[in-house]
């Protein structure tokens, strides 16, 4: 498991809680593990955020939010995208996984049962509707690049999957 | 300015960006609405990867070159991606095929790149592989479906394997300034390459019962900025806008 420190100065926490990931709106982008410092230089506010996918189109609109929360709360702030290391699924927090899942998105499996239900039909995804492990992959790619289409066969409730990144 | 670097990096960038340009083609063509979601996100990785790619190739230049240049404003001969992603969607087999043959060698070239001295391209590459893992785990399950599925579909994946083989060698070669970097432990030696791709595609091929194509005979070019005709017509497409409203931005 990959663990980086993230560096970020307490005062700045609640303020970047508040930002939500434009895609989910209710996954901070605290919990999403993207943020990886900020801290308070000469009075601005240095950020490092991480890129989930390459081509996600939300990098570009959170690190616009990042900059209006700060600028309410009063800091002129500086935002640079970094690419090391890598952004991964384990950093999102354990809060953030049950937003996801609140959300009706299910969470990321480990490595292999990610492989397992992506590529060899495992039933191991479970519905984010009724629990049930029922599930079956509708589609490897999904709504956005992060995510994958699952359908309950139980329920029938159609549902995203947040791919594991490693 | 680090011109064999610079060259380098359009190298490997312009690989995603024409690709991704052939796989945005088919937003809203796709045989069905998964396989057009899939090969619309493959091309948004590619996207999001050649950005990184320009924006470092830019930075590099240092002269007043955005990526948005590097990427719209360049001629023809001046592009330098291999001819296998320029070939056009003929067939969704064509498409698969295309795609199996690229990301064999795309996770293959990002895993070594990822070892590079130059910190930032390896940076981006450990960022990409993950990417292209799933790419590649999508075109070989596909290769496999279509391979071994109907009469039909096997005999339109045999077709277009067949067809597209001649261009896998020229993923093997070296330009100068490929050259160059792999003496400066920068590059990545795609001659190394070689064996373990041929290795990968035979199994994928023999699980899908599909024959592997014995032509001995192969396409080159594209890495020296000689094309098919295929590519004049894509960047007409691409630029079309940058060349008729110049400076225009979203």
């Amino acid at each position: 498991m990959v663990t980086e420190k993230q560096h970020i100065d307490d005062i700045l926490i609640p303020i970047l809680e508040k930002v939500s990931d434009p895609e989910i709106p209710v996954l901070s982008i605290m919990d999403m593990g993207v943020v990886r410092s900020a801290v308070i230089i000469n009075d601005i506010v240095k950020v490092e955020i991480t890129p989930t996918y390459s081509g996600c189109p939300a990098m570009d609109v959170i690190g616009d939010d990042i900059k209006s929360a700060l600028k309410d709360a009063g800091y002129n702030s500086e935002i640079e995208l970094i690419l090391h290391p890598a952004w991964t699924t384990d950093w999102i927090t354990p809060r953030g996984r049950q937003a996801l899942e609140d959300y009706g998105i299910a969470a990321p499996l480990e490595a292999e049962e990610d492989k397992g239900v992506l590529l060899e039909g495992k039933r191991l995804v479970k519905c984010t509707n009724c629990g049930s492990q029922n599930t079956r992959l509708v589609s490897q790619f999904g709504s956005t690049a992060c995510k994958a289409q699952f359908q309950c066969e139980d329920c029938q409730e159609p549902f995203d999957y947040f791919k594991c990144l490693k | 300015m680090k011109e064999n670097l610079y060259k380098y990096i359009l190298g490997i960038a312009d690989n995603s960006l024409i690709l991704g340009q052939r796989l945005g083609e088919l937003c809203g063509h796709g045989p069905s609405l998964e396989t057009d979601i899939a090969c619309t996100n493959i091309s948004l990785d590619l996207f999001g990867q050649v950005r990184s790619y320009f924006q470092y190739a830019a930075k590099i230049a240092g002269d007043d070159r955005t990526e948005d240049d590097i990427a719209m404003l360049r001629k023809e001969r001046e592009y330098f991606n291999l001819l296998l992603v320029e070939q056009p969607n003929a067939n969704f087999a064509y498409t698969i095929g295309r795609q199996f043959l690229f990301d064999v060698y795309h996770l293959a070239f990002l895993s070594e790149l990822q070892k590079s001295a130059d910190l930032t391209l390896s940076a981006i590459a450990n960022k990409c592989v993950k990417e292209v893992s799933y790419h590649e785990r999508f075109s070989s399950d596909w290769i496999k479906r279509l391979g071994d599925g109907t009469k039909e579909s096997h005999q339109k994946m045999q077709d277009a394997i067949n067809d597209l083989w001649t261009y896998t060698d020229e993923l093997f070669h070296q330009t100068e300034a490929d050259i160059t970097m792999v003496s400066e432990g920068i590059g990545v030696d795609v001659t190394k390459l070689k064996e373990g791709y041929y290795k990968r595609v035979n199994e994928i091929l023999e699980a899908a019962t599909l024959e592997t194509p014995e032509s001995k005979y192969f396409q080159k070019g594209g890495k020296k900025g000689m094309h098919t005709e295929h590519l004049g017509f894509i960047l007409s497409n691409l630029q079309y806008m940058q060349r008729t409203y110049p400076n225009m931005k979203w």
